[in-house]
């Protein structure tokens, strides 16, 4: 087990931004969820967040997210340029 | 942590905002409380960093002379204002918002100058007070101070006969990207590291090869495996490392995340972002000055990440601050983005103050960036400043370029194309005047992106003889050309 912590922005679009994925990102994989900034409105929203737990529990989780329509970035490097 | 003299008075500008004279601190406001110890005679700044044991994170600038100063206060939060002392971070530890310069701005206006500036190198660093890094070291390929020329072949074109085009493609490696990293190159030497990187579509590989080569460093940099020949070979020839990633420009961004986390390098667009984006700011001091000394009524701006665009008006907003200009900052600023990959161009139209991503799908691949993280702050820029956005449709990135290498005699790559062809947009659309003082930023070189325009070329081929030539060219003329 390697331990770590991975800063992510989630964006949602409009049919998921009512569905509990954070808590559920919790709930299924052994990651802690702490937001930090988020701004979610009726047809899209965003949350920027620390994931802290096991590697590749982390990145289990990140997938899960991705895979049910959720746009994952990393936080650190969303501002690369062309 | 920035260091002045003034006076005979030795004076230290910690990135707490605190001054200090000696050892004392003489301002009033709160230490942070992070700050330990300052050792001003050392020129060392003492933090504790992750645990109990003090470790040394801020070194002073070495102080060259009153005229000198690095006038930068520290880095501060852009969502939250929480202040950092000058390190290598980009991201608040708090909020996660981007963190951005803070500079002393009073100390600016006390030296600065339109003499001192005119007095400078024909580079950026004639721009120093207003830039975060020391320029007597600067990394220094001779960026910027570009041609401004009068557009008058393309105005008639348009119907403006106030035009002017900023022609950033001839920086030393071919893009206005030279004018950041340079600015970024500086830092990391001053912070010590031995290894640039960044994570790019092109440009931004090119001038950071470039300016690794120039500082003695070692370069990595990161590219999608699908990248323009002229893009990688204009890379390729400085001697980085290129990492030509099996993916999209997406999966590239992720994967130089991860390694900025694990290894000791400056990512210029990652961890040296902060004082990588002030590069831009010069692309508008620069236009303001050869101007002479005047604001530009409309700025048209190509935009991915939204850095340019917003940090071109900060550059104006600073010239007003430290009293070169009078404000207020009369420009309008226009996003130009290609309709394959338009969401800050989107979002603006929308009215939304929030940014969609996209699957970027454009022939314009330096712009092609589909989560802008600068985004939302070029849309309030453009809304502060009473501008607009426009998105090019796909076929006509590479009219705009003709249009241009047509009537002007620059050839630009696709990134200039989208600028000419949204300006054309704006003029039909009436957002800009025939009258009004346009500037159009023209940032990259058409060699970089020749694919797009091979079908320019159909030569007159013959043998060597008076009459196969003649043959030739009443052919030609047949045809109306
Ligand atoms: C030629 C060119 N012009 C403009 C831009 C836009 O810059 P920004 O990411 O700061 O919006 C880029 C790079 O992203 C570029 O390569
Ligand atoms: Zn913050």
């Amino acid at each position: 087990m390697v331990m770590g912590k991975q800063r992510v922005k989630f964006t949602f679009p409009t049919d998921l931004v009512t569905q509990p994925i954070i808590y559920d990102l919790g709930r299924k994989f052994n990651v802690v969820t702490n937001i930090r900034r988020a701004d979610v409105r009726e047809e899209m929203g965003w949350v920027v967040l620390e994931l802290e737990g096991d590697d590749q529990e982390i990145q289990q989780g990140i997938d899960w997210v991705g895979s049910i329509g959720v746009r994952v970035d990393p936080v650190a490097g969303d501002v690369l340029e062309g | 942590m920035g260091f002045g003299v003034l006076g005979v008075k030795l004076l230290a500008y910690c990135s707490c905002s605190n001054t200090f004279q000696e050892d004392k601190r003489i301002s009033d406001r709160p230490m942070v409380p992070s700050l330990e110890r300052v050792d001003i005679r050392q020129g060392l700044c003492y933090y504790p960093r992750r645990g109990a044991v003090p470790e040394v994170v801020a070194p002073f600038l070495i102080q060259r002379g009153a005229d000198k100063v690095a006038f930068v206060i520290g880095l501060r939060c852009r969502e939250c204002a929480r202040e950092y002392p000058v390190e290598p971070l980009n991201v608040c530890d708090f909020c996660f918002g981007p963190l951005e310069i803070s500079y002393d701005y009073k100390a600016i206006a006390r030296v600065i100058s339109r003499q001192r500036i005119a007095d400078g190198p024909l580079t950026i660093w004639r721009y120093q007070d207003l830039l975060p890094v020391d320029a007597e070291n600067a990394v220094d390929i001779q960026a910027g101070f570009t041609p401004l020329i009068k557009a008058k072949n393309l105005g008639k074109v348009l119907g403006l006969d106030n035009l002017y085009l900023k022609n950033d493609s001839v920086n030393p490696s071919f893009s206005f990207k030279d004018r950041v990293v340079s600015v970024a190159a500086t830092k990391a030497l001053e912070f010590g590291f031995d290894t640039l990187s960044c994570a790019s579509t092109g440009n931004l590989a090119c001038a950071v090869a470039a300016h690794a080569a120039r500082a003695g460093m070692r370069s990595v940099v990161f590219i999608p495996s699908d990248l323009e020949a002229g893009k990688v070979i204009g890379a390729a020839i400085y001697g980085p490392t290129i990492v030509a990633v099996k993916g999209s420009y997406d999966e590239v961004n992720r994967l130089c995340s991860e390694i900025a986390d694990n290894y000791h390098w400056a990512f210029v667009n990652i961890n040296m972002r902060p004082f990588y984006a002030e590069g831009s700011k010069t692309l508008g001091l620069e236009v303001a000055e050869q101007l002479g000394w005047r604001f530009p009524e409309h700025a048209v701006v190509p935009v991915a990440s939204g850095a340019l665009l917003t940090k071109i008006w900060k550059g104006f907003d600073e010239m007003v601050e430290v009293g070169l200009m009078e404000g207020p900052v009369p420009t309008r600023m226009y996003a130009a983005q290609a309709r394959g990959c338009s969401p800050v161009v989107d979002a603006f139209n929308a009215g939304e103050d929030m940014v969609k991503p996209v699957r970027p799908n454009s022939i314009a691949k330096s712009l092609a960036i589909g989560n802008p993280a600068d985004g939302i702050y070029a849309i309030r820029t453009m809304s502060r400043s009473g501008g607009a956005a426009y998105a090019v449709p796909e076929d006509e990135v590479v009219e705009g370029m003709k249009l241009l290498a047509e009537t002007e005699g620059i050839f630009t790559e696709t990134a200039g194309g989208v600028v000419v062809s949204a300006l054309k947009g704006l003029v039909e659309r009436g957002a800009i005047g025939r009258d009004e003082l346009t500037v159009a930023f023209i940032t990259g070189n058409g060699l970089k992106t020749q694919e797009v325009v091979e079908d320019v070329v159909h030569p007159l081929t013959i043998r060597p003889t008076m009459e196969e030539f003649e043959e030739a060219l009443h052919g030609l003329s047949a045809a109306g050309r």
